[in-house]
């Protein structure tokens, strides 16, 4: 049944090749993606016709590699700036947020709590539509009233930017939140016992605290970012995400241009979530 | 704490509460108002803006919106059941099976297809499924196919893609839970002559209830309102509700109709995710962390 009791050889065996499909399950589509990247073949399928690097690299006319993809490259620059705002936003507000809700008292805490959480059980796409709705509506209103048209109400980049940094401040609340329980509060009271008033102690005593914890919550708000697709397809307007930019290819048919920017993606992902989970642990020994 | 509280101002408390309250009144309240307000106005004859339930009354008129609701609601049921009868092995198995050394290589493994976004997930499964695809070539190559076969484009494919796609929400929970269960409670069941089936009927079970209960609400939700997976992988009969949605504000324009589909889907998935809560007396803010 379990480590510590005897298992008949059966119930063992089986359990292992269970986990073993399941890990199978769980890689195939994306080796299969990152290997067809390398495929010399103009379809991203079997059979193998060779190693190549032409998905890369090749400037074309017949093959277009990532690297010389005009389209595909500054939809992953859109995507960079957008994460890059996101994350810097959300880590700003969310920090707010955990200090708020940690440190503070006020009168319906409870109840601004409740939907600070809210964004998280709201779909993506509802977010998405509201926003798109409300920001319409902003902007009907104001121009029927000063009659000056403002470009930031309408689908475009900022409008992406405020509909992931909506429900990503969420979780990078709840991050900083879970790191500032554990702080201990008798070093504010020795520094404030010291003379230092509240900013100085934030400054220079908690935030240094929170320090792992705010770049691991940087790093997980840049990748919901770069990666939301749910909410960006009803705010985006001309200059398209990565997602939504691949969501259109790939639905329109597929190269193996798409393989190789998958491969990067896969390649970029996992070394910044290594990199984010080495950095949590060393910091927590 | 009572120095803190003595010497604590008003000023770090608003600076504080100003960016929050903009944040969720900018952007979460205000704009659900709005999208309930939209959801109750029609374009009467004259081409003016009038107040009506007519948009709501359109979805139960119209067989197909609420059938794709109804059928949307089902798969996201199948879909839950499915991706924690599937997790609760894997679960138990890296807590308890495994040999502790592994456990954490095992549970990083786990986790790390889904930091890739979900795009390339369901690209990955497009690839190997497809009637060009890799698993056909495969098939054709050791001869037990003779003509590759669409395995792509219908409600199966969805459901393994959605399946696939919130395996990890409902993963994690349940190795939190389970981690915490104290192994001598099996061992002290085996001794005591219980069966596997009852240990798990038993024991497993009825102590992972919390963590079988916050990964069912968090998957049944993320499917509900998943729009990449049904799109791709479903097939032309496969709509989703989300689809429709779409469908309304950017095909047809058609923005009130659109907000009465969108907020009953809220309205759908708020209460769901309330009474599923109730049933297992649990606390939103548990769940979701």
């Amino acid at each position: 049944m379990i480590r510590t009791l005897p298992q008949s050889r059966g119930y063992s065996i089986s359990f292992k090749i269970y986990i073993i499909l399941f890990f199978v399950f769980l890689f195939a589509p994306l080796l299969i993606t990152c290997i067809l990247a390398f495929n010399d073949s103009i379809f991203p399928a079997l059979p193998w016709k060779g190693f190549t690097l032409d998905w890369f690299f090749s400037e074309g006319p017949e093959r277009i590699g990532i690297f010389h993809d005009q389209i595909n490259l500054a939809s992953i620059w859109v995507s960079f700036k957008t994460a890059f705002f996101v994350a810097l936003f959300s880590t700003v507000v969310g920090t707010c947020g955990a200090f708020l809700f940690e440190q503070e008292t006020f009168r319906f805490k409870q109840l601004l709590y409740f939907l600070m959480l809210a964004p998280l059980v709201i779909p993506g796409v509802i977010l998405g539509i509201s926003i798109l709705l409300f920001s319409n509506t902003l902007g009907l209103f104001v121009e029927g009233r000063f009659g000056v048209d403002i470009s930031l109400l309408r689908p475009g980049f900022w409008l992406v930017v405020l509909g992931q940094f909506s429900f990503i401040t969420t979780l990078v609340t709840l991050i900083v939140s879970a790191q500032l329980k554990k702080f201990d509060y008798s070093l504010e009271e020795a520094a404030m016992n010291l003379g230092a008033n509240r900013f100085q102690v934030i400054f220079h005593i908690t935030l240094r605290f929170l320090k792992p914890a705010l770049l691991g919550a940087m790093a997980v708000a840049f990748l919901m970012s770069f990666e939301n697709f749910n909410t960006t397809l009803f705010l985006v307007g001309s200059d398209a995400t990565l997602p939504i930019n691949l969501y259109l290819q790939v639905r329109d048919g597929s190269t193996p241009v798409i393989n190789a920017i998958s491969f990067l993606l896969i390649i970029g992902t996992s070394s910044l979530a290594l990199l984010n989970l080495f950095l949590q642990r060393k910091h927590s020994k | 704490m009572k120095t803190l509280a003595e010497a604590k101002s008003k000023l770090p408390l608003f600076i504080f509460l100003t960016p929050i309250l903009l944040w969720l009144f900018l952007l979460i309240v205000l704009p659900h108002l709005d999208l309930l307000r939209m959801s109750f106005r029609i374009e009467n004859d004259y081409g003016d803006m009038a107040w009506s339930v007519n948009n709501y009354l359109e979805f139960f008129r119209e067989p197909i919106y609420w059938l794709t609701f109804a059928r949307t609601a089902l798969y996201a049921i199948i879909v839950t059941f499915l991706t924690l009868c599937i997790s609760l092995p894997v679960a138990f198995y890296i807590t308890k099976v495994a040999p502790p050394r592994f456990k954490g290589f095992l549970s990083l493994l786990l986790l790390m297809p889904f930091w890739v976004s979900e795009l390339v997930r369901v690209y990955g499964w497009m690839i190997l499924l497809r009637e060009s695809g890799v698993i056909n070539h495969f098939l054709l190559k050791w001869g037990i196919l003779r003509q590759p076969v669409e395995m792509l484009y219908n409600d199966v494919a969805m459901t393994m893609g959605l399946v696939y796609t919130s395996m990890l929400f409902m993963v994690v929970p349940l190795l939190s839970v389970l981690d915490n269960l104290d192994d001598s409670l099996i061992e002290a069941a085996f001794d005591l002559g219980s069966t596997t089936p009852t240990i798990v009927w038993k024991i497993i079970i009825p102590h992972a209830m919390p963590g079988i209960a916050s990964g069912s609400i968090v998957v049944f939700m993320l499917t509900l309102g998943n729009y990449l997976t049904p799109n791709l992988m479903g097939g032309k009969n496969s709509l989703w509700f989300t689809e429709q949605i779409y469908n309304q504000f950017i095909a047809s324009f058609n923005w009130n109709q659109g907000s009465a589909f969108g907020f009953l889907l809220l309205i759908i998935s708020s209460l769901i995710i309330f009474a599923g809560l109730k049933l297992t007396n649990q606390k939103l803010s548990r769940v979701v962390q």
